[in-house]
C-alpha cells in the first residue's frame, strides 16, 4: 500500500516528493517535502485509487534536543478503507520569534482548521495560508507554546504570580 | 512574520458588526451548551450570521501528562477525556499500547470480552445522556428523567466492577484491574431485560413526538461530503448516510466475532443528516449495544467463564518496553472516531509524544458551518445534536 502510494508520487511529483519512507513495525510513514504538501494532499484526496478524503488527525512533535519539529497527518479512505501517515519534518532553531513554517492544508480538509489551530497554540508551528490562526485551547495571551519539551512555565500571569 | 495577524482580524470582525447586528454570547455557563463552551454569535434579529466558537476553558493538558509518565499510569488521565464513556476511551487508549508492544493476540478471550461488554455498557449510557439532555434541550423534560434513572443502573454496575462511579481505571494494559464481581453477569442481563421495554417506551414518547420532530427535522442537514471533509465521526457521520464504524472497519477487539447492526441516517423525518436523523441513529446504536452484551455475557456464561484459577493481571506489565517507535490508534467511542497517536522513545518507558485526537473536537468544528443563517433557538437544536463532550474537546 505504502509502496504504491509512494510510487504514485513519485510518478506525478518526481524524484523529490517522497524523501524517505520510515519502516515502522505498524505504520510504515512516508516522509514528504514540506513544500508540496498541499498538492500531495490534494492529489490523495482527489486521485481514484487513493481518495483519502477523510483526514483523522494532524499531531505536531518536537525532537528535543535536536533542533526539529515534525508535523504527522493521519488520513484515512472511507471508500477503499485503507489508511497512511505522512510526515514532514522541519527544522528550526526554537526561537519564539522565528516559529516553523509550513503550508495550511486546511484548503484540502477543512478540518486541519482546528487541527493546525491546536498544533500552532501548543506547539508553535505557524502554517502558512491557514484562513484563521489564532490560538485554541489556551487565552490569546498565552506566552509560548507549552508542548515544546524546551517550555518554561511562567512565574506570573496578567501580573499575578501562580507558582 | 506577524504571527498575530489572524487575531487581529478577529478582533476587527467583531468591532465592526453593523448597525443591525448584535454579538451574543452564548455560554460558557450557559446549559445547553453541556459544559464550559462559549459560542460567540454575530445575529441580526433572530438570525444567525456567524458563529465563533471559544474553546479552551477545561483544558487540562492531557498530551503534556501524558508525556511526563509512564503508559500505565495516563490511563485514569484517559478516562477524563470524555468522561462519560470512560472505559471506551481507556480502551482505544490500552489496545494502542498492546499493539505495540506486539501482545494483543496473547490478551485472553476473557478479558477482551469482559473490556467490549464494559465498553459497550458504557456506550449506551453515554447515548442516553446524549438523547436525555437532548430532549431537554429542546423542551421535553420527561426523556431527561428517563434516561438518568436507567443510566444509574449501568453507573451501579460498573461501580460494583471497578469500584468508582464516573472514572474507572478499570482497562489495564494487558488484561483488567479485577475480574467481574460474582453475580455481574446475572444482574447484567436482569438490566437488559429491564431496559428494553424501557429503550422502547423512550423510543415511542420521543421519536414520534410532533413537536419533537418539527423543532428537528429539516434542521442543520449535514451532507455526507460536508462531514467526511470536517472530520466527523460517529453518529454524526453516519446519520449522513454513510456506514462507517470503526468497530467493523477495524475489528479490533472482540468485535469481528459478535453480530451486530451499523444503524445509519435515512432521512425519514426530513433531509439525510438532519437532527432527528443524528438523535436517531443513536437511539438504534443502543439497541445494538445491547445486542453486543448479551452476545458478550452469553460467552462469558459460556465458553470463557469464571475460573478460580483466572487472573485479569496475569500479562499485565511491569515496565512497558518499547522500541522507539509511532503508532496512531483508533476506535470507535460513542461520540466517534477517538484516536491516539503515540510516539516512543527508546530506552524508557515514558512516550516522547501522545496526541489524542478527539471526536467531539472535530464534530464540533462543522458547527458554525451548520449554524450559519439559522435561528437562534434552531442553534441549541443543533449544538444539542452534535453531542459533544466538554472534557474531550479541551483535552
Amino acid at each position: 500500500m505504502v509502496e504504491q502510494i509512494q510510487h504514485l508520487l513519485h510518478e506525478k511529483f518526481g524524484e523529490m516528493a517522497v524523501l524517505r519512507v520510515d519502516a515502522q513495525p505498524l505504520q510504515p510513514i512516508l516522509v514528504v517535502n514540506s513544500e508540496l504538501i498541499v498538492d500531495i494532499c490534494l492529489f490523495l484526496r482527489d486521485t481514484e485509487g487513493c481518495y483519502f478524503d477523510f483526514l483523522s488527525n494532524i499531531s505536531a512533535v518536537d525532537y528535543f534536543p535536536e533542533k526539529r519539529f515534525a508535523v504527522v497527518y493521519h488520513l484515512s479512505s472511507i471508500p477503499y478503507q485503507t489508511q497512511v501517515t505522512l510526515k514532514v519534518e522541519i527544522d528550526n532553531e526554537r526561537l519564539l520569534h522565528e516559529l516553523p513554517v509550513m503550508p495550511s492544508v486546511s484548503s484540502v480538509w477543512r478540518t486541519a482548521d482546528w487541527h493546525e489551530r491546536e498544533a500552532y497554540d501548543l506547539m508553535g508551528i505557524f502554517f502558512s495560508g491557514h484562513p484563521d490562526l489564532r490560538r485554541i485551547l489556551l487565552p490569546d495571551d498565552w506566552d509560548g507554546y507549552p508542548l515544546r519539551k524546551d517550555y518554561q512555565d511562567a512565574e506570573t500571569y496578567h501580573g499575578i504570580a501562580i507558582k | 512574520m506577524n504571527y498575530s495577524e489572524a487575531l487581529e482580524r478577529y478582533k476587527q470582525k467583531i468591532a465592526s458588526v453593523g448597525a443591525q447586528e448584535m454579538v451574543i454570547n452564548m455560554g460558557p455557563q450557559h446549559p445547553s451548551t453541556h459544559g464550559v463552551l462559549r459560542l460567540e454569535l454575530i445575529t441580526d434579529g433572530e438570525i444567525v450570521r456567524d458563529i465563533i466558537p471559544h474553546l479552551g476553558y477545561l483544558h487540562r493538558c492531557f498530551d503534556k501528562h501524558a508525556e511526563s509518565m509512564s503508559y500505565g499510569k495516563s490511563i485514569p488521565f484517559t478516562d477524563r477525556l470524555d468522561y462519560l464513556a470512560s472505559m471506551n476511551n481507556s480502551h482505544a487508549f490500552v489496545m494502542g499500547v498492546e499493539r505495540m508492544l506486539g501482545m494483543e493476540q496473547r490478551i485472553p478471550k476473557r478479558v477482551e470480552y469482559i473490556r467490549v461488554l464494559v465498553c459497550e455498557l458504557n456506550r449506551i449510557a453515554s447515548h442516553l445522556i446524549a438523547i436525555g439532555t437532548y430532549g431537554i434541550d429542546i423542551g421535553a423534560f420527561t426523556p431527561f428523567m428517563w434516561c438518568f434513572r436507567d443510566r444509574e443502573h449501568i453507573m451501579n454496575m460498573l461501580e460494583w466492577a471497578s469500584g468508582s462511579r464516573m472514572l474507572y481505571n478499570y482497562i489495564w494494559i494487558g488484561g483488567l484491574f479485577y475480574d467481574l464481581p460474582v453475580g455481574f453477569e446475572d444482574r447484567c442481563l436482569d438490566f437488559v431485560a429491564y431496559f428494553r421495554p424501557k429503550l422502547a417506551e423512550l423510543d415511542e414518547l420521543l421519536s414520534t413526538n410532533q413537536i419533537f420532530i418539527s423543532r428537528t427535522a429539516n434542521i442543520g442537514a449535514l451532507p455526507a461530503d460536508v462531514a467526511i471533509n470536517y472530520g466527523c465521526s460517529g453518529p454524526m457521520l453516519r446519520a449522513s448516510g454513510v456506514k462507517w464504524d470503526l468497530r467493523r472497519i477495524d475489528g479490533y477487539s472482540v468485535y469481528p466475532e459478535l453480530e451486530f447492526e451499523i444503524p445509519v441516517g435515512k432521512g425519514e423525518m426530513g433531509t439525510l443528516g438532519d437532527c432527528w436523523d443524528r438523535y436517531k441513529v443513536r437511539v438504534d446504536e443502543v439497541k445494538e449495544s445491547l445486542k453486543i452484551i448479551e452476545q458478550c455475557l452469553h460467552r462469558l456464561r459460556g465458553d470463557f467463564k469464571r475460573t478460580p484459577e483466572f487472573d485479569p493481571r496475569a500479562l499485565v506489565p511491569k515496565k512497558v518496553n518499547l522500541k522507539s517507535q509511532e503508532y496512531y490508534m483508533r476506535a470507535e467511542n460513542p461520540k466517534g472516531e477517538l484516536g491516539f497517536h503515540f510516539v516512543t522513545q527508546e530506552k524508557t518507558d515514558i512516550p516522547r509524544r501522545v496526541k489524542a485526537r478527539g471526536p467531539s473536537f472535530n464534530n464540533l468544528s462543522v458547527l458554525p458551518e451548520l449554524g450559519r443563517g439559522q435561528l437562534i433557538a434552531d442553534l441549541i437544536a443543533i449544538l444539542g445534536s452534535i453531542d459533544i463532550v466538554l472534557g474531550e474537546v479541551d483535552r
